[in-house]
């Protein structure tokens, strides 16, 4: 890692502060179900979901020996079309995380590089075959494999354990929820963190700092891993929320069919080579199990924002991958100007999340997240209007001899 | 572009299967608890009930492990 230079480190900044987000974001996958059942306290389940996560991205190179090869051409991409692409990525996921929407941080990575490679070197440089088979194709299809997977194994659990009931079935249905999850977590750390580190290690690659083919040095495998820990324990508590009770209500032994179907058509597609995204999977087998019940509802207005927001991942995060990419190739103060849009348009995106605070402590709340006009008002107002009345009442003795003495102050000043 | 229907059709396949034999042993095992818990409580047993579940939830820690050992692997 020596002729590191300035542009190097801040890609390198960028992509831990993506993978932060990614880890933020995608802690609803691993973690929403066994959270809205109740299985785990909120901030046990996403500490959990963190350690795993860390193990995880220890384990294995391959995903991030896979991502920096395949999709674009790796000749000729420099440094800043790789941070033009981090930041179309991170600020599509701080946006659906805002409005609590679950989307695949994957594809908001694709659809940034994509975006700043064609911005970089025209259409001819994206593998337009490889756009459709590992992405389009894969979006449609994870939500039904793993959805149907949950469907029958929710029916199939509801007939066989009809007679499952009391403390005994309820400790049982427990401790499956954890385990799956934790294998949820587990491949989630696998895979997600080592997009992290073959971006950084595309970027070291290309600036020239590091041999191409070589695998990701040890520093970058460690502080992707802490970052996406981080980003987990931290944890997107609006997209929980979504997930864990937005989309339907979901009984312990739906949730643990709902999850083992997760981590089933997770590690199965990893195998067989036909990687399915987390978040996909997941959303598909939240809804599965949901219909899977006698009765069960499946709330289709958010599930219809949700897929919405699947369908603009990619090319939202192209969009502003390729405008951000236009703009670094200004030259360095254009670099300096992205890289200030950033940051400042994330700024930005904190404070209106402030207005509605969505946290462990009210994450299993609202049945549906209300709009956030609706809800951000419903928050704020109350607590102003009663706080000043019940003040007033019990101040109302003493209150004739202030409210005189006061106006009264003035004028004595003067 | 080839899409590889393969690859796609055992993915569904294996979700499918698994996930649903695993669902359901793992149910049986519950069941299995369950019985005897109730049966405690009447003051009897349930052996047979209680060694069913434990080879129930063998053999879903079984297969919790061969999905580690693919995460590894």
């Amino acid at each position: 890692m020596e002729s590191f230079s300035l542009i190097l480190a801040i890609v390198v900044v960028t992509a831990l502060a993506f993978d932060f987000t990614n880890g933020f974001h995608d802690t609803a996958n691993a973690m929403a179900t066994t959270i809205s059942t109740g299985a785990l306290k909120p901030k046990v389940a996403v500490a959990m979901s963190a350690v795993l996560n860390l193990v995880g991205a220890f384990l294995s190179v391959e995903v991030a020996n896979t991502i920096s090869k395949g999709l674009v051409d790796e000749t000729g991409i420099r440094p800043e079309v790789i941070f033009a692409a981090l930041v179309g990525a991170i600020l599509w996921n701080l946006l659906t995380w805002l409005v609590g929407l679950p989307s695949s941080s994957s594809h908001a990575l694709m659809g940034g590089l994509i975006g700043a490679t064609v911005a970089s070197a025209g259409f001819g440089a994206v593998h337009n075959g490889v756009l459709v088979t590992k992405v389009l194709l894969p979006a449609v299809a994870a939500p039904i494999v793993a959805g149907l997977a949950a469907l029958f194994a929710t029916r199939l659990s509801y007939t066989v354990g009809k007679k499952a009931e009391g403390k005994a079935a309820e400790k049982g249905y427990r401790a499956g929820q954890i385990a799956s999850a934790g294998l949820v977590s587990l491949a989630h750390g696998t895979n997600d963190a080592q997009k992290t580190m073959g971006i950084i290690t595309l970027a070291l690659v290309a600036g020239g700092s590091i041999a191409p083919d070589s695998d990701p040095p040890t520093w970058v495998i460690l502080s992707a891993g802490l970052a996406i820990a981080l980003g987990t324990y931290i944890g997107g508590w609006r997209i929980i929320r979504t997930m864990g009770k937005g989309l339907t209500e979901l009984a312990p032994q739906q949730g643990f069919a709902a999850q083992t179907s997760a981590a089933t058509a997770i590690l199965a597609s990893s195998h067989l080579g036909f990687s399915l995204s987390t978040t996909h999977v997941v959303s598909g087998s939240v809804m599965g199990a949901g219909l899977g019940r006698k009765g069960g509802v499946v709330r289709w207005s958010t599930a219809t924002r949700m897929i919405v927001a699947w369908a603009l991942t990619l090319p939202a995060a192209a969009l502003v991958g390729a405008l951000a990419e236009k703009v670094t190739g200004l030259g360095d103060w254009g670099t300096a100007v992205v890289a200030v849009f950033l940051v400042s348009s994330s700024a930005a995106i904190w404070k209106l999340s402030r207005r509605e605070v969505v946290n462990h402590s009210n994450v299993n709340d609202a049945e549906e997240p209300a709009g956030v006009v609706t809800t951000a008002i419903a928050a704020v107002t109350p607590p102003p209007a009663s706080v000043p009345v019940t003040e007033d009442l019990s101040a109302t003795v003493p209150a004739p001899t202030t409210a005189e003495s006061a106006p009264a102050a003035p004028p004595a000043a003067v | 572009m080839k899409i590889d229907w393969a690859a796609l059709g055992s993915v569904f396949g294996v979700s499918l299967v698994v996930t649903v034999a695993l669902v359901g042993v793992f149910t049986l095992g519950v069941v299995g608890l369950s019985l005897r818990e109730r049966a405690t409580a009447r003051g009897g047993s349930a052996a047979l009930a209680a060694t069913g579940a434990y080879v129930c939830f063998a053999a879903c820690a079984a297969a919790v492990a061969y999905g580690i050992h693919l995460i590894v692997a």
